[in-house]
């Protein structure tokens, strides 16, 4: 069996601090870290190599140092990692990076046979779960987001049976081999790697591929020509207008500042304390 | 206004696609895919509408609904409230095979949907279902898709579609210039429910479209659905009273004066991530961008700094209170009321005065 | 797995002193094992910071090819801080803009990064969030460490501690005493965004040139320490140092943030900052005891290099060049030792210490020797005196009717009267002792 994982190298969000006086985040020198997210996919496809045999492939499109987010990949057990790197894919957005992922799925699997894709349910960075989806459609594989459980998977007859989260409820799905499955978080616990597995990752070789490497065969699908969507601004939040009115404690007592808001709050939104009351009297 | 909008992408369009070519500028019409599963519309599909008759007023043209289902499903009665909602068409294609969502057929179906009708703007909410689907149809389609935006407007004839970018730090406005139709995913509760407009129905028009599909060719079989329990189910997206705490109570124990609020107050409990991520509640008490958006009537912040993440998911209320002891915390800024002290010396107090005045205007309604 | 667990060096820590010592062993052909306890080379550093390049020259001889450096220096400033005044002297030279720059200004996370990618491209295995526990002993003999994972047991002939100013594991193993906090210094800096152009301006540079601004006075609020303003090529890097004890100790109770902030509204400072956006904090420990406090840096399969054996001339505020040339001497010394076929004990690595002693690391430091000591114990140098001066040059500078005669009497009045004659006399000379 030839599973391969796609991740992401985003910036660790929890690493992201905040001033302790002026309360600003601190973005700059926030490291790289493997998308959360993907790890439960990666775990889930290590689990998945322990019971059944076979091989994990770590697939990742990024700029060089991604390298890092894949070696930690096979410290914790993968088989072999690939790094998608050119300046050519710069400005991707998800239609021209799912384009860029699937060939080289494609290309990994004129290597050896690819029997399931696995991803994240979505990116911290982007949180746009587009990328998933996109990787499937354009390899025509079935598509089996939010999945939370596998319950089944026969590799005699090529079927796989999962809970999916849905609205609302779970769906339990059966479908055929190949497909692409998006993890849910918190289904798994990543491993912890040993320090003969971290020894082993530091000395092995990540693949690095350039687009012609990676099987794009359409130059006009990827980087910023392959993406429809176009970042026309970024901006700060704008303040409101109306600043807060402001009770502060050390001025009077914590029961005059609650009474006071209470009459302020109530006089200008009267629908409030009605809602209240209504709740109260029940 | 014949015009595609030139002025946007000052930044990114070296070397790439901004005039839309002549075959899809007969592309028309704002589409709201209308979420619809086990005899209920998702809630977001009408808030949806509100945003789509916003913007198709703004273009001169109309709002179509997209309802999939299968043939037992009530869709001309889902039609009629689309059309209350804002909705001027709407498209109905039943096909047994559409029977409860998969990602296929219902793929397919929208494709075809969007390939016959074309239409310029299409909206999808940000649910499971809809981003599930929203991602193979955008990319079947190849064109541009914007995720959990949270504002929509328009740009010459350019939908201009804004969601927060860098982990919730900044916001972002998204264009597609070239390509049609343009798509967007919006959250639950991140636009407001439209006003409710009976007198619309009868104008509503609908067109029914056969859809070819055939089980025979869908691999993925949907074998069960197991609802989720409905006793302990947290609905903090249409909670009209919440009450939220953030790291500035210090711990799990003071956390508990949150409760002892909301309880008075018949209010749902919320949190900031750092609450969530310490394990203090349940992730489905998130507020912000990673979790849920809020719309309530009163949201009360404790404790919270009101961090842009946390901002974009509760700033839709109508009342927020924030009780932080940093007069400089960015919660007020965009807080209507703020009451600057240690939230737990506060919230004591402030339970008791909603207490004692709730208590004595419910025993003297003449009062009210 | 049948990886090879034994290696000719492993070396702990993966700052500019770790960095040097991989390097050069990889370089000369031996396996090298580096562990970093962070989650990457220079997830633990203070983030702005002055390269000079002699050091890494002698490392990396074409490192400014692709180094991500700032700006070199052209103009160093010294101030003295009052309250409200500075009085200062400025150099600034051309023959700082003649190629090669000889210091520049780096931002230490990506710097580092650079380093690292460096080491691993000279064939050193550079594994992260790994902590090492303990150093492993045959007898007396140093010859691996115990690490915090599942088989965490790796072998070397020779182990170099980089470990940093807090190293646990050369005090574990006994090697030096606990660190006293009156050797310590706490240094927090701050990374204020500004345009190019506007930092250009203010600071009156050009392209790619930067100032350094050095600060004595009131802004340690009476603290022994220094604070230093640098020019990145987007940003500013601001920052304070006092010393750890002195913060223990310090009345007023002054945080470091709180200081940084007084310093940053400090009238001769605003106007430099303004406008900048703060885009990171950090604090971080830099040891400053000097010569006296070195303890003893090598013995039977190890060596000590960089902060962890104090290594840092507080006087000239040069702490990375000092890790980076320890780093290559203790490298320098095993890849000797090996060539002439010698054991890694306590009488082959002693080499590494006369390889310092020859040096300008101990030479410097040795010149120094009394300065920490000076200070510490006469905190005037921090609190009177720049007051003194300062109202002294406003005296002089300010055109009211009085004479100049008379104001230079009142001047020295002011002094005599804060201090004694001997005393100002015993201050020049142990100033003058101490940086002879």
């Amino acid at each position: 069996m030839h599973i391969v994982v796609c991740i992401k190298q985003v910036p660790d969000s929890a690493q992201i601090r905040v001033h302790p006086v002026t309360n600003t985040i601190m973005r700059q020198g926030v490291p790289s870290v493997v998308n959360p997210y993907d790890l439960f996919a990666l775990e889930e496809a290590l689990r998945l190599k322990d019971r059944f045999g076979g091989r994990v492939t770590v697939l990742c499109m990024g700029p060089p140092q991604a390298e890092d987010s894949l070696r930690k990949c096979v410290s914790f057990g993968a088989d072999d990692a690939i790094l998608v790197t050119d300046r050519a894919f710069a400005g991707a957005d998800t239609l021209a990076t799912s384009y860029a992922l699937a060939s080289a799925i494609r290309q990994i699997g004129r290597e050896q046979a690819v029997d399931l894709v696995f991803t994240g349910k979505q990116t911290v960075d982007g949180d746009t779960a587009q990328v998933g989806p996109g990787i499937a459609k354009r390899l025509g594989l079935q598509l089996l987001t939010y999945v939370f459980k596998i319950n089944e998977l026969d590799l005699q007859a090529r079927t796989i049976t999962v809970e999916r989260r849905a609205e609302g409820g779970v769906q339990l799905l059966r479908t055929a081999v190949p497909c692409l499955i998006t993890m849910l978080e918190g289904t798994n616990e990543m491993r912890f790697a040993s320090l003969p597995s971290m020894i082993h990752a530091a000395r092995t070789p990540i693949r690095k591929w350039n687009k012609d490497e990676a099987g794009v065969e359409d130059a006009g699908k990827i980087g910023l020509k392959g993406s429809p969507t176009i970042v026309s601004k970024v901006f700060g939040p704008t303040p409101r207008t109306e600043k807060a009115e402001m009770l502060v404690v050390e001025e009077s007592s914590l029961r005059d500042v609650s009474l006071n808001l209470l009459q302020r709050l109530f006089t200008r939104h009267p629908a409030i304390e009605k809602e209240l009351l209504a709740r109260f009297s029940q | 206004m014949s015009e595609p909008a030139k002025k946007p992408a000052p930044t990114a369009a070296r070397g790439r696609n901004t005039e839309l070519p002549e075959h899809l500028k007969s592309y028309k019409g704002v589409w709201v895919v209308i979420e619809q599963e086990r005899g209920a519309v998702h809630q977001v599909s009408w808030e949806l509408l509100g945003e789509a008759r916003k913007l198709a007023d703004k273009l001169g043209v109309e709002v179509s609904g997209v309802l999939l289902g299968a043939a037992d499903d009530p869709l001309e009665t889902f039609a009629r409230d689309a059309f209350a909602y804002g909705a001027d068409r709407c498209y109905i294609a039943r096909s047994p095979v559409l029977k409860g969502y998969r990602n296929e057929p219902y793929t397919r179906g929208l494709t075809e949907l969007v390939n016959r009708f074309q239409p310029e703007i299409m909206l999808l909410g940000a649910t499971t279902l809809g981003r599930d689907l929203a991602g193979s149809v955008a990319t079947t389609l190849q064109t541009g898709l914007t995720a959990d935006c949270t504002e929509l407007n328009i740009d010459g004839r350019t939908l201009a579609a804004t969601r927060p970018t860098f982990g919730g730090s900044l916001l972002c406005t998204i264009v597609t210039l070239a390509y049609r139709p343009q798509m967007a995913t919006v959250r639950p509760r991140v636009m407001r429910m439209p006003e409710r407009d009976d007198t619309r129905i009868e104008k509503g028009c609908i067109v029914d479209v056969p859809l070819e599909l055939r089980e025979s060719e869908i691999v993925t079989k949907l074998l069960d659905f197991i609802p989720d329990a409905s006793s302990n189910k947290i609905n903090l997206p249409y909670a009209d009273i919440i009450v939220s705490g953030g790291k500035g109570l210090k711990n799990a124990e003071n956390f508990q004066l949150v409760w002892n609020l909301a309880r008075v107050l018949g209010a749902e409990v919320g949190a900031s991530r750092p609450v969530v991520q310490a394990g203090w509640v349940e992730a489905e008490r998130q507020v912000g961008q990673t979790g849920k958006t809020v719309r309530p009537k009163l949201y009360i912040a404790c404790g919270i700094s009101g961090a842009i993440q946390h901002r974009v998911g509760m700033e839709g209320a109508d009342a927020i209170v924030a009780i932080n002891n940093d007069p400089n915390a960015p919660i007020f800024e965009f807080a209507h009321y703020g009451i600057v002290g240690n939230a737990m010396t506060v919230l004591p107090a402030l339970t008791e005065a909603f207490r004692s005045h709730l208590a004595a205007r419910s025993s003297a309604p003449a009062a009210a | 797995m049948t990886e090879q667990q034994k290696f000719d060096a492993i070396v702990v820590g993966a700052g500019p002193s770790g960095n040097a010592a991989a390097y050069t062993l990889a370089k000369a052909g031996l396996s090298v094992l580096q562990i970093e306890r962070g989650e990457y080379p220079g997830s633990k550093n203070v983030q702005g910071a002055i390269l000079y390049a002699d050091a890494l020259e002698r490392i990396i001889p074409d490192f400014r090819d692709d180094a991500p450096l700032e700006r070199h220096i052209i103009e160093q400033r010294q101030w003295v801080m009052s309250k409200d005044s500075f009085i200062g002297a400025h150099y600034r030279s051309d023959e700082f803009n003649k190629k090669p720059y000889n210091r520049y200004t780096i931002i230490r996370a990506q710097f580092d990064k650079w380093f690292s990618s460096k080491v691993r491209a000279a064939g050193a295995l550079v594994i992260c969030e790994t902590t090492v526990n303990q150093l492993i002993f045959d007898g007396q003999q140093v010859v691996g460490v115990e690490c915090d994972r599942e088989q965490g047991n790796v072998y070397a002939d020779v182990v170099i501690l980089a470990d940093g100013v807090n190293s646990t594991l050369a005090r574990k193993a006994g090697f030096h005493p606990e660190i006293k906090p009156s050797n310590v210094a706490l240094a927090v800096k701050e990374i204020l965004f500004m345009p190019e152009e506007t930092i250009q301006a203010r600071f009156n540079i050009g392209e790619d040139e930067g100032v350094v601004i050095e600060m004595l006075g009131s802004i340690t609020d009476g603290m022994m320490g220094t604070g230093f303003l640098y020019t990145n090529k987007e940003s500013l890097t601001i920052g304070v140092g006092c010393m750890l004890s002195d913060f223990k100790a310090n009345a007023n109770r002054t945080s470091p943030y709180q200081m940084l902030e007084n310093m940053k509204r400090h009238p001769s400072i605003a106007p430099l900052i303004e406008g900048g956006e703060m885009k990171e904090y950090a604090a971080h420990l830099i040891p400053e005891g000097g010569y006296r406090a070195i303890p003893k840096v090598y013995g039977n399969g190890w060596m000590i290099a960089g902060d962890s054996g104090g290594f840092v001339n507080a006087v000239h505020r040069e702490g990375s060049n000092l890790a980076m040339t320890t780093g290559r001497l203790a490298a320098e010394t095993v890849i000797e030792a090996r060539a002439a076929g010698k054991p890694m004990t306590d009488a082959t690595l002693k080499a590494y210490a006369q390889k310092l002693k020859e040096s300008f690391v101990m030479k410097d430091l040795h010149k120094y020797r009394d300065m920490p000591e000076i200070f510490h114990h006469n905190k005037q140098f921090f609190t009177t005196y720049p007051e003194l001066v300062s109202n002294a040059a406003k005296t002089m500078l300010t055109v009211d009717g009085v004479d100049k005669k008379t104001k230079e009497r009142q001047a020295i009045a002011a002094f005599r009267k804060s201090r004694s004659l001997p005393g100002l006399f015993g201050d020049a000379f142990k100033f003058w002792r101490a940086i002879r």
